[in-house]
């Protein structure tokens, strides 16, 4: 059994770990709002993206020549992964949720006999997964170094998928992300990137344009052509954004759990050093009552 | 009165304007057109250029973008731009920016195609510098 000044010790570093750990939590509540509304913000772009792509691709159903990157290569050989993660831990299991939806992924990919590379965003996912298959990972983004997330970075990244498209390097890619559905759900979503998958426009609600029929400038496929591109880096962002407001919820909540849970040990320390100090005071009063026995005996 | 426009910009990032206007000049790839209210649905790509808009009380703004595309339909019209910059907060820094970048871009171009396309960017960018 520990004694008294083991127990003190002890006490002292729990509330100081639950101190670190609630200041981690309003942190994390506060960067959630700001990414939350960025995640937000960026909705209307990457909608109205949908609905001009959905009226394309309908507009140019069954015509030959569609972009590869609509139509696929024609066959399925090699899978690019890109796996977007944090770049710090201490957030649940929010970054091992996605390493490991890809790791599945990867997996059953590879039992089929296909390749598959991976392209990791965020050191995080790198860090989960490097030990299996550190030699099919190409690539590791790091934003360590971008304070918000913006067009820019999804832009790059967007381009080197692009470019590796371009080289013939894969036929088919999927994005990894953690879609935020609230503070305490985040789901680990793939979603494939190339060929892209554009909603049927049955979903779409189509304008009533009265009668009149859209014209083109350019023609549909070299606006299609255009487009496509442009909707992978935009993809890509709404992942990153996404992402970024999952990471905080899955911190605020894992932080909220690290501080209760250091509350209840606290509580329970403390209650066996009190206990152990009444042991002692009783023990001692003992002593002094036997002593004075004796003597007066 | 005339009737007004629906005008949105629309960022990746944000919502830039949704307001009501009189009409918009917007740079397409083709040549640029102007927007009033009850325009035909029209869907067009952009070249890097500068969207000018007629406010309700006769002001005009000037808006600069880069990247994106514009759709009028019976709503009114949608401008997606990957890059918007108040033409009051662009100055001939930030302009020689986008001409480097686009510079680099040419020299990177690794098939035909995209070379042309990005010179195509560059030389509206540099059209652009020496409107300025």
């Amino acid at each position: 059994m520990a004694n008294l000044k083991d127990l003190k010790n002890r006490i002292t570093s729990v509330t100081s770990t639950q101190k670190i750990t609630r200041a981690m939590q309003m942190v994390a509540a506060a960067k959630l709002r700001k990414a939350q509304e960025a995640a937000e913000a960026a909705r209307p772009f990457s909608e109205r993206m949908a609905v001009v792509l959905a009226n394309l691709s309908a507009a140019m159903e069954g015509r030959e020549g569609a972009s590869p990157l609509m139509a696929g290569t024609g066959k399925d050989q090699t899978h690019l992964l890109v796996v977007c993660t944090a770049e710090r831990g201490l957030c649940g299991g929010f970054n091992s949720s996605i390493a490991k939806l890809a790791r599945e992924k990867a997996n059953i990919l590879m039992t089929e006999g296909k390749d598959v590379k991976i392209l990791c965003v965020g050191k995080k996912g790198h860090d989960a997964l490097k030990r299996e298959f550190d030699k099919i990972i190409i690539d590791v983004v790091d934003l360590k170094s971008v304070k918000s997330i913006g067009f820019t970075q999804a832009n790059d990244i967007a381009s080197t998928v692009l470019s590796l498209f371009d080289d013939g390097e894969f036929d088919v890619c999927t994005l990894f992300y953690s879609e935020f559905k609230n503070v305490i759900t985040q789901i680990p979503t793939a979603q494939q990137l190339i060929p892209a998958i554009v909603k049927k426009s049955d979903d779409v609600e189509p304008l009533d344009l009265n009668g009149a029929i859209y014209e083109y400038e350019p023609e549909e496929d070299e606006i299609l052509a255009d487009l496509l591109p442009r909707n992978i880096a935009i993809q890509i962002l709404r992942a990153l954004l996404e992402n970024g407001a999952s990471e905080q919820g899955a911190r605020m909540s894992a932080m909220d759990n690290a501080t209760r849970n250091a509350g209840e040990m606290i509580d329970k320390l403390t209650l066996s050093y009190n206990r152990q100090r009444q042991a002692q005071i009783t023990s001692e009063l003992i002593e002094i009552i036997s002593g004075a026995e004796a003597l007066n005996g | 009165m005339a009737e007004l426009l629906k005008f949105e910009l629309v960022s990746p990032e944000k919502l830039l304007m949704s307001k009501d206007v009189t009409s918009v000049v917007i740079p397409g790839t083709e040549g640029d057109f102007g927007v009033f209210a009850n325009h035909a649905p029209v869907l067009s790509t952009m070249r890097p250029g500068i969207v000018d808009i007629t406010m309700q009380d006769g002001s005009n703004e000037r808006i600069f973008v880069r990247g994106g595309f514009a759709e009028v339909n019976p709503n009114g019209l949608t401008v997606l731009a990957e890059q918007a910059t108040n033409m009051d907060d662009l100055d001939a820094n930030a302009l020689a920016q986008h001409i480097q970048n686009a510079q680099e871009d040419v020299n990177d171009a690794k098939t035909e195609d995209k070379k042309q396309k990005a010179q195509e960017t560059l030389d509206h960018l540099k059209q652009l510098e020496a409107s300025l």
